[in-house]
């Protein structure tokens, strides 16, 4: 195969928008486990595990809970203005998944549950 | 292509501080004497881990952040403590999928089930009629199934799992377990049948045909991802496209057993002495077990395709099931019993008679005939068509570097945790 299926998935759907000026915050039933490449994320509610494939987008969501925006947990992160978009996609993947959710909904979120 | 992708994939083979998830075997105890039985099951060992040394072994999950257990037996239902164990590990943070044969569930037991968010539950049935069914778990287990299912269902339990081992006379019946789980709300897992434990005795003349493997891989790859397979059937991928899943063997990497006596093997499939690891009774517990044991170390350590490397589709199979192979005879670098090439057929034909390694380990109820006998009882028709959920997640690739993979469906989780992952290649 030469093609990325991650990619080729990737490409056949628009990346969800993303607030980067809203407050944001790792979702309550979601553990974190730091490896060496990153971290392992696994959501309670939906039973689903992530995986997060740096230690730089660990730091940006550990950052979450403790910054008013997604923007100054990456620049707290140590985040480049150049590296932005590609961190900027990898939260809206989060956030597609439930990984991490606005600060303001997480009551109405896990009611669903 | 990702440089950052790959090398997730590599640390995958290198092994984890801990395992993603594991499978707790708690009781080789069971009601039943399914002739395919992993663990070669029925009576319960005197040694069994008690109550105290279980909870001991929840709380270092708990440290290690294992996110959950996959616990099963024999049958986990019939411990004493097995509702108390449960709430042990919830109350952890350890979540649990637990596998049963439904004897147990109650319609309290299914309403309280449906309470909690931190278990999960998997029914098994190895047939969509009575007659497939009870031939393999034995009488009666097929209205067992049912009713447990029926419980859940009406308790509001959304998304339980039907688990369903595929043999030469269920890989005709592949619709129609669909049509059950739709029919409960309930979301389908197949998964593969190995000759392990009892499953040696029967291996030979249950597993599927190599018509039916290909009808199988053909099914999987038009259902996708609502039909999980716990990635058992990667094997399938030398035919071409790979299934969902990551392709490669977990055993002492990301996954492990825990059995009722506490010993550690490398995986489910593969309880002999060769895969043993350690005791968690042992100094240091499951931890050292996991980080520092001869066995994983060495199974973390590139390993050698064998004469398999020269094959077109090794980068996709793999080589196969580890436990497949050993049950079978066959050399560990050697090709899959089962490998869609046709190579396993030849190499399993040059295995000498008496040469083929035993389980570790027989439990088996004494005294008792163990081929249950087939009866024929209607099956309770479909009344109401669903679908399970989809379990997709969006890619996650920047351009310059991968840093989420897609969300996986850990539901699918058993000898893999990584069902529903495709690593980038």
């Amino acid at each position: 195969m030469s093609t990325s299926p991650v990619v080729a998935h990737q490409a056949s759907v628009p990346a969800p928008a993303f607030d980067l000026d809203a407050p944001w915050q790792l979702h309550p039933q979601v553990s974190v486990r730091p490896e060496r490449f990153g971290a392992l994320l696994y959501h309670f509610g939906t039973r689903r595990l992530s995986f997060l494939k740096s230690r730089e987008l660990l730091a940006v969501v550990s950052e979450l809970d403790r910054q008013p925006t997604a923007r100054a947990a990456c620049q707290a992160a140590g985040l480049a203005e150049a590296e932005l978009p590609a961190y900027t996609r990898a939260l809206a993947t989060l956030a597609a998944g439930r990984m991490i959710c606005p600060l303001d909904t997480t009551a109405s979120e896990e009611t669903q549950l | 292509m990702t440089v950052a992708a790959g090398s997730l994939v590599q640390e995958f083979r290198y092994g984890l501080d801990a395992p993603i998830c594991l499978t707790w075997e708690l009781t080789y105890a069971c009601n039943l004497s399914c002739v395919h039985c992993l663990s070669s099951s029925g009576r319960r060992d005197p040694r069994e881990l008690t109550t105290q040394e279980c909870q001991r072994v929840i709380d270092e999950l708990e440290r290690m952040q294992v996110f959950y257990v996959n616990i099963g037996g024999g049958e986990p239902t019939v411990r004493p403590d097995f509702w108390e164990l449960v709430d042990y590990a919830t109350a952890h943070h350890v979540g649990v999928k637990f596998s049963t044969n439904g004897v147990k569930i109650t319609p309290a037991i299914a309403a309280r089930l449906a309470r909690s968010d931190y278990v999960d539950v998997q029914i098994s049935l190895d047939g969509a009629t009575a007659d497939v069914n009870d031939a393999v778990r034995g009488p009666g287990s097929y209205q067992t199934a049912l009713r447990a299912m029926r419980h859940l269902a009406d308790a509001g339990f959304a998304g339980f799992k039907i688990s369903v081992v595929m043999t030469r006379h269920n890989v005709g019946q592949l619709d129609a377990f669909k049509t059950i789980a739709d029919s409960f709300g309930a979301q389908l897992r197949i998964t593969r049948l190995r000759p392990s434990g009892r499953g040696a005795d029967v291996w030979d003349e249950l597993h599927p045909t190599a018509a039916q493997q290909r009808q199988l891989y053909e099914w999987l790859r038009a259902h996708g991802e609502n039909v999980l397979t716990g990635d058992s059937f990667f094997h399938l991928a030398g035919y071409g496209e790979g299934l969902p899943g990551l392709n490669m063997c977990g055993a002492g990497r990301v996954v492990c057993l825990i059995d009722p006596v506490g010993d550690v093997y490398a995986c489910p499939f593969a309880i002999h002495d060769s895969f043993l690891a350690g005791n968690v009774r042992d100094a240091g517990g499951f931890a050292r077990v996991w980080r520092s044991s001869d066995l994983f170390t060495e199974l973390r350590t590139e390993q050698s395709g064998g004469a398999c490397t020269s094959c077109s589709a090794y980068d996709a199979c793999q080589g196969g099931c580890m436990a497949a192979k050993f049950f079978t005879g066959l050399p560990l670098d050697g090709p899959d019993p089962e490998c869609v090439r046709g190579h396993g057929e030849q190499a399993l034909a040059q295995v000498g008679h008496g040469t083929v390694p035993r389980p570790s380990g027989d439990h088996s109820h004494r005294g008792r005939d163990r081929r249950p006998v087939p009866v024929s009882i209607g099956p309770r028709p479909p009344v109401l068509a669903g679908t399970g959920p989809a379990e997709t997640g969006p890619g996650g690739t920047g351009a310059a570097v991968t840093m989420v993979a897609r969300s996986v469906p850990a539901r699918g989780c058993d000898e893999s945790p990584l069902a529903g992952f495709r690593p980038p290649v």
